[in-house]
């Protein structure tokens, strides 16, 4: 029995436990967004938050659990001030984020794989990567939000697209 | 996840409709690609107008997708980019790989 991280600052929206089966990210998406919109985060950060943790998530079951649909990946969400706090932790050996390459390195550019980890630390404010108790990949995303104005038709507020500074310290998976 | 295939001017048009996300559409765009290239087709457009989410695995099939075409002598250019399929091929730098159109007559034209 893998024992689980102590939970995340701030107030606890949902705690899903899922089996590593990719149509499972679809489960952790819908009850993710509802869990947004509740929070009247606007649409477009919406989608930002939902890419990342879908990519954290793929990755929790396709290298943490290496698709043991036995092994669980955690995903719980919680308010932490101004900030949703995403936390995933798998089953897995655990990995570190200093390994993988530059997608943006031109003899990796056309590499079919490589991008989710660079993804998820472009559309985030904070990606956090620990090692779970008894072992996994404990991965905890963070995004400033911005409610979205009462009667909004459509996306308002902070619907900041992906930062384009690519910086030094990206890495992928 | 839904991909029609039509052809026009001599060219495959393929138009994924929906997710091209892990487990979902990845595959389905690999195979209609693949079915496009064993069945002959060198010049390839694919409107991506209709995807609403893409993820790093549905990229890496339009990347591999580029590549296998690319390989075999053919072209693969991309049509209709949503906005946000656009910012992630921005921020990975992929939007200097393909050529991409926002007008499908102007695309057939340039193949």
């Amino acid at each position: 029995m893998v024992e689980a991280a102590a939970p995340p600052p701030g107030d606890l929206l949902f705690h899903l436990a899922i089996g590593s089966r990719f149509e499972n990210v679809e489960i952790v998406q819908i009850v993710l967004n509802d869990a947004l919109e509740r929070l009247g985060v606007e649409a477009d950060t919406r989608h930002w938050i939902d890419l990342a943790v879908r990519e954290a998530v793929a990755n929790a079951i396709k290298h943490g659990n290496r698709g043991d649909p036995d092994k669980r990946v955690e995903v719980c969400m919680c308010r932490d001030g101004e900030e949703v706090v995403v936390r995933i932790e798998d089953e897995g050996t655990g990995f570190d984020p200093r390994d993988v390459v530059d997608p943006l390195a031109p003899e990796n550019l056309l590499r079919p794989d490589g991008r989710g980890i660079f993804y998820i630390e472009k559309f985030m404010d904070g990606v956090e990567w620990g090692v779970r108790p008894g072992g996994g990949t404990v991965v905890t995303l963070r995004k400033r939000v911005a409610e979205a104005a009462p009667g909004a038709a459509g996306p308002a507020g902070a619907g900041e697209p992906p930062r384009t500074d690519p910086g030094t310290e990206e890495r992928t998976r | 996840m839904k991909i029609d295939s039509r052809q026009r001017e001599g060219v495959t048009i393929l138009e994924p409709k929906g997710k091209v996300t892990i487990g979902v559409g990845d595959v389905a765009l690999r195979n209609a690609v693949h079915e496009a290239v064993a069945g002959g087709s060198k010049k390839i457009l694919i409107d991506l107008s209709g995807v609403t989410t893409i993820d790093s695995s549905g990229i890496g099939e339009l990347v591999a997708a580029f590549t296998t075409v690319t390989n075999r002598g053919g072209k693969l250019k991309l049509l209709h980019l949503p906005p946000k399929v656009q910012d992630i091929m921005q921020v990975t730098q992929l939007i200097t790989v393909f050529e991409v159109f926002d007008d499908e007559d102007e695309a057939l034209a340039s193949f």
